[in-house]
Protein backbone atom coordinates (compact mmCIF):
# COMPACT_ATOMS: atom_id res chain seq x y z
CA UNK A 1 0.00 0.00 0.00
CA UNK A 2 1.04 3.69 -0.53
CA UNK A 3 1.22 6.16 2.10
CA UNK A 4 2.52 9.82 2.19
CA UNK A 5 4.73 11.14 5.14
CA UNK A 6 4.08 14.71 6.28
CA UNK A 7 7.40 15.95 8.12
CA UNK A 8 6.65 18.66 10.37
CA UNK A 9 9.94 19.84 11.97
CA UNK A 10 10.66 21.40 15.30
CA UNK A 11 11.78 24.81 14.34
CA UNK A 12 15.30 23.79 15.58
CA UNK A 13 15.52 21.47 13.45
CA UNK A 14 14.76 23.17 10.27
CA UNK A 15 17.37 25.99 11.13
CA UNK A 16 20.24 22.78 11.51
CA UNK A 17 19.57 22.03 7.85
CA UNK A 18 21.67 25.25 6.59
CA UNK A 19 24.99 23.97 8.17
CA UNK A 20 23.67 20.83 5.91
CA UNK A 21 27.33 19.92 4.94
CA UNK A 22 28.05 18.86 8.48
CA UNK A 23 25.00 18.93 11.17
CA UNK A 24 24.17 15.22 12.42
CA UNK A 25 20.41 16.03 11.82
CA UNK A 26 21.28 16.16 8.21
CA UNK A 27 23.61 13.23 8.53
CA UNK A 28 20.10 11.12 10.13
CA UNK A 29 17.87 12.43 7.15
CA UNK A 30 20.94 11.09 4.68
CA UNK A 31 20.97 7.85 6.08
CA UNK A 32 17.34 7.47 6.34
CA UNK A 33 16.61 7.92 3.12
CA UNK A 34 19.31 5.29 2.18
CA UNK A 35 17.70 3.16 4.68
CA UNK A 36 14.40 3.83 2.52
CA UNK A 37 15.59 2.98 -0.37
CA UNK A 38 17.95 -0.15 0.76
CA UNK A 39 14.64 -1.61 2.04
CA UNK A 40 12.90 -0.77 -1.77
CA UNK A 41 10.23 0.94 0.12
CA UNK A 42 10.95 4.43 -1.18
CA UNK A 43 8.76 5.95 -3.65
CA UNK A 44 9.63 9.77 -3.95
CA UNK A 45 10.03 12.61 -1.70
CA UNK A 46 10.70 16.54 -1.26
CA UNK A 47 12.38 18.21 1.22
CA UNK A 48 10.35 21.58 1.05
CA UNK A 49 11.87 25.59 1.57
CA UNK A 50 11.30 27.36 4.80
CA UNK A 51 8.02 27.99 5.97
CA UNK A 52 7.86 31.58 5.51
CA UNK A 53 8.40 31.17 1.37
CA UNK A 54 4.70 29.09 1.66
CA UNK A 55 2.08 31.16 0.09
CA UNK A 56 -1.64 30.20 0.20
CA UNK A 57 -4.51 31.24 -2.16
CA UNK A 58 -8.40 31.25 -1.81
CA UNK A 59 -11.21 32.27 -3.24
CA UNK A 60 -13.81 33.88 -1.21
CA UNK A 61 -16.76 34.83 -2.94
CA UNK A 62 -15.15 34.69 -6.05
CA UNK A 63 -12.55 37.06 -5.55
CA UNK A 64 -8.64 35.75 -4.38
CA UNK A 65 -7.02 35.66 -0.96
CA UNK A 66 -3.60 35.61 -1.12
CA UNK A 67 -1.85 35.17 2.60
CA UNK A 68 1.77 34.69 3.27
CA UNK A 69 2.84 31.59 5.09
CA UNK A 70 1.29 28.45 5.19
CA UNK A 71 -2.57 27.42 5.52
CA UNK A 72 -2.35 26.07 8.92
CA UNK A 73 -0.03 27.82 11.49
CA UNK A 74 1.66 25.36 13.60
CA UNK A 75 4.84 25.05 15.76
CA UNK A 76 6.03 22.61 14.04
CA UNK A 77 6.26 23.11 10.19
CA UNK A 78 5.62 21.27 7.36
CA UNK A 79 9.65 20.49 6.47
CA UNK A 80 9.05 17.98 3.34
CA UNK A 81 7.00 14.68 2.60
CA UNK A 82 8.13 10.97 1.83
CA UNK A 83 5.48 8.28 -0.58
CA UNK A 84 6.50 5.22 0.68
CA UNK A 85 5.22 1.56 -0.86
CA UNK A 86 4.52 -0.63 2.12
CA UNK A 87 3.21 -4.05 3.17
CA UNK A 88 0.44 -2.37 6.01
CA UNK A 89 0.15 1.00 7.65
CA UNK A 90 1.64 -0.96 10.60
CA UNK A 91 5.02 -0.83 8.31
CA UNK A 92 4.94 2.74 7.81
CA UNK A 93 4.73 4.00 11.66
CA UNK A 94 7.78 2.13 11.99
CA UNK A 95 9.07 3.66 9.12
CA UNK A 96 7.60 6.56 10.87
CA UNK A 97 9.08 6.61 14.13
CA UNK A 98 12.77 5.92 12.84
CA UNK A 99 12.54 9.28 10.73
CA UNK A 100 14.68 11.53 12.15
CA UNK A 101 12.10 14.30 12.63
CA UNK A 102 10.47 12.40 15.12
CA UNK A 103 12.19 13.06 17.82
CA UNK A 104 11.58 16.75 18.26
CA UNK A 105 8.77 17.37 15.47
CA UNK A 106 6.03 14.90 14.12
CA UNK A 107 4.88 12.86 11.16
CA UNK A 108 2.05 12.55 9.68
CA UNK A 109 1.24 9.16 8.01
CA UNK A 110 -1.70 9.16 5.28
CA UNK A 111 -2.68 6.04 3.47
CA UNK A 112 -3.13 7.70 0.02
CA UNK A 113 -6.38 6.76 -1.71
CA UNK A 114 -5.43 4.33 -4.74
CA UNK A 115 -9.36 4.34 -6.23
CA UNK A 116 -10.04 7.60 -5.78
CA UNK A 117 -6.80 8.26 -7.72
CA UNK A 118 -7.76 6.17 -10.99
CA UNK A 119 -11.12 7.67 -10.86
CA UNK A 120 -9.38 11.62 -10.62
CA UNK A 121 -6.08 11.01 -12.41
CA UNK A 122 -7.43 9.84 -16.17
CA UNK A 123 -5.08 8.90 -18.86
CA UNK B 1 -8.28 11.79 46.94
CA UNK B 2 -9.49 10.74 49.71
CA UNK B 3 -8.95 7.23 51.59
CA UNK B 4 -11.69 5.01 49.92
CA UNK B 5 -10.77 6.28 46.44
CA UNK B 6 -7.08 5.88 46.90
CA UNK B 7 -7.95 2.03 48.18
CA UNK B 8 -10.64 1.46 45.65
CA UNK B 9 -7.17 2.34 43.19
CA UNK B 10 -4.64 0.67 45.24
CA UNK B 11 -6.64 -2.57 45.00
CA UNK B 12 -7.31 -2.06 41.65
CA UNK B 13 -3.77 -2.22 40.43
CA UNK B 14 -2.65 -4.88 42.69
CA UNK B 15 -5.55 -6.85 42.44
CA UNK B 16 -6.73 -6.28 38.54
CA UNK B 17 -5.26 -9.48 37.11
CA UNK B 18 -6.90 -11.93 40.11
CA UNK B 19 -9.66 -10.51 39.97
CA UNK B 20 -10.24 -10.97 36.44
CA UNK B 21 -8.73 -14.33 35.64
CA UNK B 22 -10.68 -15.74 38.47
CA UNK B 23 -14.15 -13.88 36.79
CA UNK B 24 -13.30 -15.05 33.87
CA UNK B 25 -12.06 -18.52 34.38
CA UNK B 26 -15.69 -18.93 35.51
CA UNK B 27 -17.65 -18.00 32.61
CA UNK B 28 -15.32 -18.10 29.89
CA UNK B 29 -15.85 -14.89 28.56
CA UNK B 30 -13.18 -11.84 29.03
CA UNK B 31 -15.06 -9.15 28.36
CA UNK B 32 -18.04 -10.35 29.99
CA UNK B 33 -15.74 -10.37 32.91
CA UNK B 34 -14.16 -7.01 32.34
CA UNK B 35 -17.20 -5.36 32.07
CA UNK B 36 -18.20 -6.63 35.49
CA UNK B 37 -15.26 -6.01 36.98
CA UNK B 38 -15.61 -2.27 36.05
CA UNK B 39 -18.79 -2.09 37.12
CA UNK B 40 -17.84 -3.38 40.88
CA UNK B 41 -15.09 -0.62 40.72
CA UNK B 42 -17.51 2.31 39.61
CA UNK B 43 -19.59 0.92 42.54
CA UNK B 44 -16.72 0.56 44.50
CA UNK B 45 -16.44 4.45 44.07
CA UNK B 46 -19.47 5.55 45.12
CA UNK B 47 -20.28 3.25 47.86
CA UNK B 48 -17.18 3.02 49.92
CA UNK B 49 -16.55 6.84 50.38
CA UNK B 50 -20.28 7.18 52.17
CA UNK B 51 -20.19 3.23 53.99
CA UNK B 52 -16.97 2.95 54.52
CA UNK B 53 -14.16 0.56 52.69
CA UNK B 54 -14.85 -3.02 53.43
CA UNK B 55 -12.65 -5.13 55.86
CA UNK B 56 -11.77 -7.06 53.00
CA UNK B 57 -11.89 -5.16 49.83
CA UNK B 58 -10.84 -7.65 47.11
CA UNK B 59 -13.80 -9.72 48.39
CA UNK B 60 -15.97 -6.87 48.05
CA UNK B 61 -15.11 -6.21 44.42
CA UNK B 62 -15.36 -10.23 43.68
CA UNK B 63 -18.56 -10.52 44.95
CA UNK B 64 -19.67 -7.23 43.48
CA UNK B 65 -18.37 -8.12 40.09
CA UNK B 66 -20.04 -11.71 39.97
CA UNK B 67 -23.43 -10.28 41.16
CA UNK B 68 -22.96 -8.35 37.72
CA UNK B 69 -22.45 -11.60 35.92
CA UNK B 70 -24.96 -13.24 37.28
CA UNK B 71 -27.22 -10.09 36.09
CA UNK B 72 -25.72 -10.81 32.44
CA UNK B 73 -26.16 -14.35 32.41
CA UNK B 74 -29.89 -13.90 33.31
CA UNK B 75 -30.17 -11.39 30.52
CA UNK B 76 -28.39 -14.16 28.00
CA UNK B 77 -30.96 -16.77 29.72
CA UNK B 78 -33.99 -14.60 28.56
CA UNK B 79 -32.74 -14.15 25.13
CA UNK B 80 -30.53 -18.08 24.65
CA UNK B 81 -31.79 -19.99 27.85
CA UNK B 82 -28.58 -20.71 29.43
CA UNK B 83 -30.22 -21.87 32.68
CA UNK B 84 -26.74 -23.38 33.36
CA UNK B 85 -24.80 -20.60 33.76
CA UNK B 86 -26.27 -18.87 36.21
CA UNK B 87 -27.07 -22.05 37.98
CA UNK B 88 -23.48 -22.91 38.03
CA UNK B 89 -22.57 -19.34 39.16
CA UNK B 90 -25.21 -19.27 42.15
CA UNK B 91 -23.67 -22.34 43.17
CA UNK B 92 -20.30 -20.89 42.51
CA UNK B 93 -21.35 -17.69 44.46
CA UNK B 94 -22.67 -20.17 47.75
CA UNK B 95 -19.39 -21.97 47.72
CA UNK B 96 -17.34 -18.84 48.08
CA UNK B 97 -19.46 -17.62 50.91
CA UNK B 98 -18.72 -20.54 52.79
CA UNK B 99 -14.87 -20.55 51.91
CA UNK B 100 -14.42 -16.99 53.03
CA UNK B 101 -13.01 -14.51 51.43
CA UNK B 102 -9.76 -16.24 49.83
CA UNK B 103 -9.70 -16.90 45.66
CA UNK B 104 -8.06 -19.42 43.89
CA UNK B 105 -5.56 -17.40 41.26
CA UNK B 106 -6.10 -18.25 37.60
CA UNK B 107 -3.53 -15.90 36.05
CA UNK B 108 -1.56 -18.55 34.39
CA UNK B 109 -4.95 -20.01 32.94
CA UNK B 110 -5.59 -16.70 31.65
CA UNK B 111 -1.98 -16.41 30.35
CA UNK B 112 -2.59 -19.76 28.39
CA UNK B 113 -6.26 -18.57 26.74
CA UNK B 114 -4.10 -15.33 25.58
CA UNK B 115 -1.60 -17.39 24.25
CA UNK B 116 -3.89 -20.27 22.55
CA UNK B 117 -3.40 -21.54 18.73
CA UNK B 118 -6.23 -19.71 17.94
CA UNK B 119 -5.95 -16.52 18.74
CA UNK B 120 -3.61 -14.77 15.71
CA UNK B 121 -0.10 -14.71 17.91
CA UNK B 122 0.15 -10.44 17.33
CA UNK B 123 -2.59 -10.22 19.85
CA UNK B 124 -1.05 -13.33 22.36
CA UNK B 125 1.06 -10.10 24.13
CA UNK B 126 -1.81 -7.56 23.91
CA UNK B 127 -4.51 -9.97 25.41
CA UNK B 128 -1.94 -10.53 28.27
CA UNK B 129 -1.05 -6.81 28.48
CA UNK B 130 -4.41 -5.70 28.75
CA UNK B 131 -6.43 -8.72 30.32
CA UNK B 132 -3.57 -9.70 33.33
CA UNK B 133 -1.88 -6.33 33.90
CA UNK B 134 -5.36 -4.37 32.95
CA UNK B 135 -3.24 -2.06 30.38
CA UNK B 136 -5.65 0.21 28.22
CA UNK B 137 -5.67 -0.26 24.40
CA UNK B 138 -4.05 3.17 24.25
CA UNK B 139 -1.63 1.97 25.94
CA UNK B 140 -0.93 -1.07 24.48
CA UNK B 141 -1.15 0.72 20.81
CA UNK B 142 1.50 2.84 21.49
CA UNK B 143 4.15 0.45 22.75
CA UNK B 144 3.03 -2.11 19.67
CA UNK B 145 3.03 1.38 16.78
CA UNK B 146 -0.54 0.46 15.97
CA UNK B 147 -3.15 3.13 15.78
CA UNK B 148 -4.71 3.05 18.65
CA UNK B 149 -8.62 2.47 17.74
CA UNK B 150 -7.24 -0.34 15.69
CA UNK B 151 -5.89 -2.01 18.58
CA UNK B 152 -9.31 -1.25 20.44
CA UNK B 153 -11.04 -3.22 17.76
CA UNK B 154 -8.41 -6.59 17.44
CA UNK B 155 -8.43 -6.79 21.29
CA UNK B 156 -12.55 -6.72 21.14
CA UNK B 157 -12.85 -8.73 18.22
CA UNK B 158 -10.06 -11.50 20.13
CA UNK B 159 -12.33 -11.60 23.20
CA UNK B 160 -15.53 -12.44 21.21
CA UNK B 161 -13.82 -15.39 19.90
CA UNK B 162 -12.24 -16.68 23.36
CA UNK B 163 -15.38 -16.42 24.39
CA UNK B 164 -17.78 -18.11 20.71
CA UNK B 165 -15.06 -20.86 20.72
CA UNK B 166 -15.26 -21.66 24.24
CA UNK B 167 -11.47 -21.56 24.40
CA UNK B 168 -10.24 -23.74 27.61
CA UNK B 169 -9.20 -21.83 30.68
CA UNK B 170 -6.82 -24.21 31.58
CA UNK B 171 -3.34 -25.00 32.19
CA UNK B 172 -2.62 -27.61 29.55
CA UNK B 173 -1.45 -31.15 30.34
CA UNK B 174 1.72 -32.47 30.37
CA UNK B 175 1.89 -33.70 26.72
CA UNK B 176 0.27 -30.07 25.47
CA UNK B 177 2.79 -28.12 27.62
CA UNK B 178 5.93 -27.92 26.11
CA UNK B 179 4.32 -25.95 22.91
CA UNK B 180 1.64 -23.96 24.60
CA UNK B 181 4.17 -22.43 27.10
CA UNK B 182 6.32 -21.80 24.36
CA UNK B 183 3.55 -19.61 22.86
CA UNK B 184 3.00 -18.15 26.21
CA UNK B 185 6.90 -17.13 26.69
CA UNK B 186 7.50 -16.11 23.59
CA UNK B 187 4.53 -13.64 23.84
CA UNK B 188 5.51 -12.07 27.31
CA UNK B 189 8.93 -12.20 25.83
CA UNK B 190 7.61 -10.18 22.76
CA UNK B 191 6.36 -7.32 25.95
CA UNK B 192 10.00 -7.73 27.02
CA UNK B 193 11.42 -7.12 23.63
CA UNK B 194 9.46 -3.89 22.84
CA UNK B 195 11.91 -2.15 25.63
CA UNK B 196 14.94 -4.41 25.13
CA UNK B 197 18.10 -3.33 23.86
CA UNK B 198 19.67 -5.93 21.50
CA UNK B 199 21.77 -8.64 21.84
CA UNK B 200 24.33 -6.89 20.05
CA UNK B 201 23.97 -3.82 22.13
CA UNK B 202 23.22 -1.32 19.16
CA UNK B 203 19.13 -0.69 19.20
CA UNK B 204 18.12 0.59 22.70
CA UNK B 205 14.58 1.19 23.09
CA UNK B 206 11.88 2.85 25.33
CA UNK B 207 11.99 0.61 28.24
CA UNK B 208 8.30 0.31 28.41
CA UNK B 209 7.31 -2.52 29.26
CA UNK B 210 9.79 -4.37 30.85
CA UNK B 211 8.53 -4.55 34.19
CA UNK B 212 5.37 -5.80 33.05
CA UNK B 213 6.87 -8.64 30.93
CA UNK B 214 8.96 -9.47 34.35
CA UNK B 215 5.99 -9.24 36.03
CA UNK B 216 4.22 -11.99 33.71
CA UNK B 217 7.09 -14.40 33.66
CA UNK B 218 7.12 -14.30 37.73
CA UNK B 219 3.14 -14.91 37.87
CA UNK B 220 4.21 -18.04 35.21
CA UNK B 221 6.68 -19.06 37.33
CA UNK B 222 4.51 -19.48 40.88
CA UNK B 223 1.92 -21.58 39.00
CA UNK B 224 4.96 -24.00 36.83
CA UNK B 225 7.75 -23.79 38.72
CA UNK B 226 9.12 -27.33 37.74
CA UNK B 227 9.18 -25.62 34.33
CA UNK B 228 13.03 -24.49 33.22
CA UNK B 229 11.91 -22.59 30.06
CA UNK B 230 10.11 -20.28 32.01
CA UNK B 231 13.21 -20.05 34.44
CA UNK B 232 15.20 -19.23 32.16
CA UNK B 233 12.99 -16.48 30.35
CA UNK B 234 12.83 -15.02 33.87
CA UNK B 235 16.43 -14.93 34.21
CA UNK B 236 17.09 -13.74 31.01
CA UNK B 237 14.95 -10.66 31.39
CA UNK B 238 16.51 -10.19 34.98
CA UNK B 239 19.90 -10.21 33.96
CA UNK B 240 19.33 -7.66 30.84
CA UNK B 241 17.26 -5.64 33.60
CA UNK B 242 20.48 -5.39 35.74
CA UNK B 243 22.24 -3.36 33.20
CA UNK B 244 19.25 -0.57 33.07
CA UNK B 245 21.24 1.87 35.12
CA UNK B 246 24.26 1.40 32.75
CA UNK B 247 22.76 1.83 29.54
CA UNK B 248 22.79 5.87 29.45
CA UNK B 249 25.20 7.97 31.11
CA UNK B 250 23.73 10.44 33.24
CA UNK B 251 23.46 13.21 29.73
CA UNK B 252 20.96 10.70 28.16
CA UNK B 253 23.78 9.02 26.03
CA UNK B 254 23.96 5.45 24.51
CA UNK B 255 26.17 3.19 26.02
CA UNK B 256 26.65 -0.21 24.75
CA UNK B 257 27.26 -3.65 26.59
CA UNK B 258 31.18 -3.68 25.81
CA UNK B 259 31.70 0.02 27.20
CA UNK B 260 29.36 -0.83 30.33
CA UNK B 261 30.61 -0.31 33.78
CA UNK B 262 29.82 -3.14 35.30
CA UNK B 263 29.98 -1.33 39.17
CA UNK B 264 26.25 0.24 37.61
CA UNK B 265 24.61 -3.11 37.00
CA UNK B 266 21.86 -3.95 39.52
CA UNK B 267 23.79 -6.83 41.64
CA UNK B 268 20.53 -8.16 43.41
CA UNK B 269 18.97 -8.44 40.02
CA UNK B 270 21.92 -10.70 38.46
CA UNK B 271 21.75 -12.36 42.06
CA UNK B 272 18.15 -13.44 41.47
CA UNK B 273 18.62 -13.76 37.61
CA UNK B 274 21.63 -16.33 38.56
CA UNK B 275 19.39 -18.54 40.94
CA UNK B 276 16.70 -18.76 38.25
CA UNK B 277 19.15 -20.03 36.27
CA UNK B 278 20.76 -22.87 38.11
CA UNK B 279 17.25 -23.78 39.28
CA UNK B 280 16.57 -24.34 35.41
CA UNK B 281 19.91 -26.05 34.58
CA UNK B 282 19.02 -28.57 37.87
CA UNK B 283 15.41 -29.08 35.91
CA UNK B 284 17.81 -30.67 33.11
CA UNK B 285 16.06 -29.98 29.67
CA UNK B 286 17.81 -27.17 27.95
CA UNK B 287 16.13 -24.60 25.92
CA UNK B 288 16.17 -21.60 23.61
CA UNK B 289 15.59 -18.80 27.01
CA UNK B 290 17.94 -20.83 29.22
CA UNK B 291 20.65 -20.36 26.36
CA UNK B 292 20.11 -16.32 26.13
CA UNK B 293 20.54 -16.51 29.98
CA UNK B 294 23.01 -18.07 30.02
CA UNK B 295 25.00 -15.58 27.50
CA UNK B 296 23.91 -13.00 29.35
CA UNK B 297 24.87 -14.95 32.69
CA UNK B 298 28.51 -14.68 30.84
CA UNK B 299 28.40 -10.99 30.08
CA UNK B 300 27.26 -10.22 33.88
CA UNK B 301 30.38 -12.43 35.05
CA UNK B 302 32.60 -9.12 33.96
CA UNK B 303 31.37 -7.35 37.13
CA UNK B 304 33.75 -10.04 39.23
CA UNK B 305 36.85 -10.55 36.83
CA UNK B 306 37.09 -7.59 34.98
CA UNK B 307 37.24 -9.37 31.34
CA UNK B 308 33.85 -11.01 29.13
CA UNK B 309 34.48 -15.21 28.10
CA UNK B 310 33.99 -14.31 24.67
CA UNK B 311 34.47 -18.54 23.80
CA UNK B 312 31.96 -19.30 26.26
CA UNK B 313 29.66 -16.72 24.77
CA UNK B 314 30.29 -18.11 21.15
CA UNK B 315 29.71 -22.00 22.12
CA UNK B 316 26.17 -20.59 23.78
CA UNK B 317 25.81 -18.83 20.55
CA UNK B 318 26.46 -22.28 18.32
CA UNK B 319 23.74 -24.06 20.32
CA UNK B 320 21.36 -21.33 20.28
CA UNK B 321 21.25 -20.93 16.47
CA UNK B 322 21.08 -24.95 16.09
CA UNK B 323 18.24 -24.58 18.18
CA UNK B 324 16.56 -21.09 17.05
CA UNK B 325 17.88 -19.92 13.81
CA UNK B 326 16.43 -16.16 14.50
CA UNK B 327 17.78 -13.42 12.59
CA UNK B 328 18.52 -12.15 15.73
CA UNK B 329 20.51 -14.94 17.38
CA UNK B 330 22.29 -15.08 13.87
CA UNK B 331 23.60 -11.37 14.08
CA UNK B 332 24.72 -12.00 17.84
CA UNK B 333 26.47 -14.63 17.09
CA UNK B 334 28.55 -13.08 14.41
CA UNK B 335 29.25 -10.30 16.92
CA UNK B 336 30.43 -13.09 19.67
CA UNK B 337 32.47 -14.77 16.97
CA UNK B 338 34.30 -11.84 15.85
CA UNK B 339 35.18 -10.92 19.48
CA UNK B 340 36.32 -14.19 19.86
CA UNK B 341 38.04 -14.76 16.24
CA UNK B 342 38.50 -11.58 14.73
CA UNK B 343 36.34 -9.23 12.78
CA UNK B 344 37.09 -11.46 9.72
CA UNK B 345 34.90 -14.62 11.63
CA UNK B 346 32.45 -12.78 12.45
CA UNK B 347 31.85 -11.24 8.95
CA UNK B 348 31.64 -14.67 7.34
CA UNK B 349 28.82 -15.43 8.93
CA UNK B 350 27.14 -12.04 8.39
CA UNK B 351 27.68 -12.71 4.83
CA UNK B 352 25.70 -16.19 4.94
CA UNK B 353 22.60 -13.95 5.76
CA UNK B 354 20.02 -13.28 2.81
CA UNK B 355 20.68 -9.68 2.43
CA UNK B 356 16.43 -9.52 1.89
CA UNK B 357 15.74 -10.47 4.99
CA UNK B 358 18.11 -7.74 6.86
CA UNK B 359 16.54 -5.01 4.51
CA UNK B 360 14.63 -3.10 7.64
CA UNK B 361 17.02 -5.06 10.42
CA UNK B 362 19.03 -2.53 12.60
CA UNK B 363 21.53 -4.70 14.48
CA UNK B 364 22.45 -6.72 11.04
CA UNK B 365 23.71 -2.92 9.93
CA UNK B 366 24.84 -2.21 13.17
CA UNK B 367 26.92 -4.86 13.63
CA UNK B 368 28.18 -4.96 9.67
CA UNK B 369 29.40 -1.31 10.24
CA UNK B 370 31.60 -2.10 13.10
CA UNK B 371 33.36 -5.47 11.74
CA UNK B 372 34.22 -3.27 8.69
CA UNK B 373 35.44 -0.60 10.21
CA UNK B 374 37.88 -3.18 12.42
CA UNK B 375 38.91 -4.57 9.20
CA UNK B 376 39.76 -1.22 7.74
CA UNK B 377 36.75 -1.30 5.18
CA UNK B 378 35.85 2.25 5.68
CA UNK B 379 33.67 3.09 2.49
CA UNK B 380 32.00 -0.21 3.53
CA UNK B 381 31.20 0.71 6.85
CA UNK B 382 30.18 4.23 6.31
CA UNK B 383 27.42 2.40 4.09
CA UNK B 384 26.44 0.08 6.75
CA UNK B 385 26.64 2.91 9.54
CA UNK B 386 24.30 5.08 7.69
CA UNK B 387 21.77 1.69 6.88
CA UNK B 388 21.94 0.97 10.44
CA UNK B 389 21.51 5.35 11.23
CA UNK B 390 18.33 5.24 8.99
CA UNK B 391 16.47 2.23 10.84
CA UNK B 392 17.63 3.58 14.58
CA UNK B 393 14.32 4.91 16.28
CA UNK B 394 16.19 5.19 19.55
CA UNK B 395 17.83 9.03 19.33
CA UNK B 396 20.63 8.40 21.77
CA UNK B 397 21.25 5.08 19.81
CA UNK B 398 21.08 7.05 16.73
CA UNK B 399 23.44 9.66 17.92
CA UNK B 400 25.74 6.93 18.93
CA UNK B 401 26.05 5.57 15.31
CA UNK B 402 26.45 9.19 14.00
CA UNK B 403 29.75 9.40 15.87
CA UNK B 404 30.75 6.40 15.15
CA UNK B 405 30.28 6.90 11.90
CA UNK B 406 32.58 10.11 12.12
Amino acid sequence: MKCVMLIYESVANLESRKDAGRDPYVAAWRAYYKALVGAGVYVSGEPLKANATATTVRLKDGKRHVQDGPFVEAKERLGGFIILDVSSLEAALEWAARCPATASGAVEVHPIDVDLHDIVVTP
Amino acid sequence: MDDAHRTVETVARASYGRLLAYLSCETRDVAGAEDALSDALVAALTSWPTDGVPRQPEAWLLTTARHRLIDQARRRHVRHDHKGTVRELAAERAATALTGNTFPDRRAELLFVCAHPAIDPSLHTPLMLQTVLGLDAARIAQAFLVPPATMGQRLVRAKRKIRDAALPFEVPTDDELPQRLDAVLEAIYAAYGLGRDDAAGMDAGAEDLADEAVWLARVVRQRIPGEPEVRGLLALMLFSDARRAARRTPDGRYVPLSEQDPGLWSAPAIREAETELSEAASIGRIGRFQLEAAIQSVHAERAQTGRTDWEAVVVFYERLVRLAPTLGARVAQAAAVAEAQGPGAGLALLDRIDRTSVAAYQPFWAVSAHLLRHVGNHSGAAEAYDRAIGLTEDPAARRFLLERRG
